[in-house]
């Protein structure tokens, strides 16, 4: 089974975004960029499922401006075996990239497409869910636990009231969720040899996807700041407080 | 307008969201049907149908729709949709699963997680963590929207709304629900909860989580988690509060042992009074806070459960 990995270039969960003074969005240029934390898990599981001798491929695919080569080459350093770019600048709508990992997936023909549930910066959590509903697959979102035995993929998912099991036929699009693994880190050899793996470039041209966005951002601002707060320095000031001044016991 | 809200239910009874997700709708406008689609759901539907200013329940009385499988329900929401230029659910896990799948059956770009309505195509959501806002306005004819059910009151149930019968779902046998491990609990639920009381990695065992509780329970509070809580095993995770997990707004939010990474933040930024309590002066979930307590979390609460004992009205 060969496995598909869609994956992110984010800016760095570290790092506290800054809205831009034009308010047209969030300042990107001189901030450190890495693959979206989700991504990562999804890589991990790929390569686990190649270890455990279920998988025999795993390939990384970015829809991105060229700058997303380095996160795909951080999942090939990671283990996947190659990597494929769609370029595109800005990044699309999820739906645009459903639409482009579509037309990958129908040339790639994997047997399973793993992907993070959402991506840290839009926080749209829709794009694994598109895939599998424009494929016509199976969906397991929010997974914790994944078993692939055959035709059948067997997932725990995370949901509001705790756990649930469910069955999916194959193939089956993932989303995966933050306690299915801890990724690995790239060790430097794997890295050097990351820079030798195959990558190869399409555009949403050449895979007939239109792109064009559906949504206009009209502004992006920074959230209302909360009002500075005091200091007790005990458990009856806290108690009167919360009493009589915030009256919310 | 004409707006379809997707009811969140478990058959027998409606979940609190859905109440949630139709004010969401009557500020797109007044003509507002709610969609229960289950197995044996009649409960569900009934309770559907108290729901104040809404025009119809649609109720889809299926076995293939018992279990909320996307597979299944999705291509009943598209075949419902042209009716209406709005269909709304719920943000949460089931909403998340299900809409956008509707979203590309129907070719829209799906609105995710909106706080705030503009007007009927202009919406205003969070981005990284809640660390902007964007107002965003849709291009598409049909608006396919999900609901962060902590920025809309919960409507009334006070009305009687007709139940009319739909059919249209498929069984895609393409997945099929094999059981499910949900907490039990005899607290508030922590979405709806008027007071959360919350650990993180500072609680260190799950047994330490039980003085929690008991916070709690004097406080008539839900209990809810840091990541690195639940990461560390001490809670199931559906405890967890943040940018991933829940997003919760109750009138009082406590802290403790929580360093506040912008994550958790994310969750909980919109509480109205926020207490933190860590030992660690410098930890960031004393920016948002509006009362703080530097003291080790294990001197202050048993001072903290006197205090209340002590002044119990």
């Amino acid at each position: 089974m060969k496995v598909l990995v869609p994956i992110k270039r984010v800016i760095d969960a570290n790092i506290k975004v800054r809205v831009k003074a034009d308010h047209s969005g969030v300042e990107l240029s001189n901030v450190k960029m890495a693959m979206n934390p989700f991504c990562e898990i999804a890589v991990e599981e790929a390569i686990r499922l190649r270890e455990a001798g279920t998988a025999e491929e795993v390939v990384v695919v970015a829809v991105g401006p060229s700058q997303s080569q380095e996160t795909l080459r951080t999942g090939l350093a990671m283990g996947a075996d190659r990597a494929i770019l769609v370029e595109t600048d800005p990044i699309p709508e999820p739906l645009a990239i459903a639409k482009l990992l579509k037309a990958v997936a129908e040339k790639e023909n994997p047997g399973m497409i793993i992907l993070g549930k959402q991506a840290i910066d839009g926080d749209n959590n829709q794009t694994g869910q598109m895939l599998a509903g424009l494929l016509n697959w199976s969906i397991g979102s929010f997974v914790s636990n994944l078993e692939v035995a055959g035709s059948s993929v067997k997932v725990t998912r995370e949901v509001d009231g705790g756990l649930e099991n469910i069955e999916l036929v194959a193939p089956a699009v993932i989303t995966v969720d933050l306690r299915l693994n801890e990724p690995r880190y790239a060790s430097l050899p794997n890295i050097m040899k990351a820079k030798k793996k195959p990558l190869e470039t399409h555009t949403p041209e050449d895979l007939g996807v239109d792109v064009s966005p559906r949504l206009e951002v009209l502004q992006v601002v920074e959230p209302a700041a909360r009002a500075a707060g005091v200091l007790v320095t005990s458990a009856d000031e806290l108690v009167d407080k919360l009493r009589n001044e915030a009256k919310v016991i | 307008m004409s707006i379809l809200v997707i009811g969140e239910h478990d058959n027998s009874s409606l979940r609190p969201s859905t109440l949630n997700v139709v004010s969401a709708a009557k500020e797109l406008g007044d003509s507002i049907d709610v969609l229960v689609a289950g197995s044996d759901c009649q409960g569900a539907a009934q309770e559907a149908a108290t729901i104040t200013g809404i025009a119809r329940v649609l109720a889809a009385d299926e076995l293939a729709l018992a279990d909320g499988l996307a597979e299944n329900l999705a291509p009943l929401i598209q075949s419902l949709a042209e009716n209406y230029t709005h269909v709304l659910a719920p943000a949460t896990t089931y909403g998340k699963n299900l809409l956008p799948r509707a979203a590309a059956l129907l070719d829209v770009q799906q609105i995710s997680d909106i706080s705030g309505i503009e007007s009927p195509d202009t919406f205003v959501r969070p981005i990284y963590a809640g660390n902007a806002m964007a107002t965003v306005r849709s291009g598409d004819a049909l608006k396919l929207i999900t609901v962060r059910t902590t920025s809309f009151e919960a409507a009334e149930q006070t009305g009687s709304a007709p139940v009319e019968p739909v059919s249209g779902s498929v069984d895609a046998q393409l997945s099929t629900f094999a059981g499910e491990e949900l907490t039990r609990s005899e607290r508030p639920e922590l979405t709806t909860a008027d007071i959360i009381v919350s650990g993180g990695r500072g609680m260190q065992s799950s047994e330490n989580f039980a003085m929690l509780e008991a916070l709690a329970d004097k406080l008539g509070a839900a209990v809810g988690a840091s990541r690195a809580a639940v990461d560390a095993g001490y809670v199931p995770n559906d405890y967890q509060v943040g940018q991933t997990g829940k997003v919760v707004a109750p009138s009082l939010y406590i802290a403790v042992g929580i360093s506040g990474a912008i994550q958790h933040l994310a969750g909980m930024k919109d509480s109205k009074i926020i207490v933190a309590i860590n030992k660690d002066e410098e930890a960031p979930i004393f920016q948002v806070a509006d009362y703080g307590w530097v003291v080790d979390l294990f001197e202050a609460i048993p001072q903290l459960d006197a205090a209340l004992e002590a002044t119990a009205r």
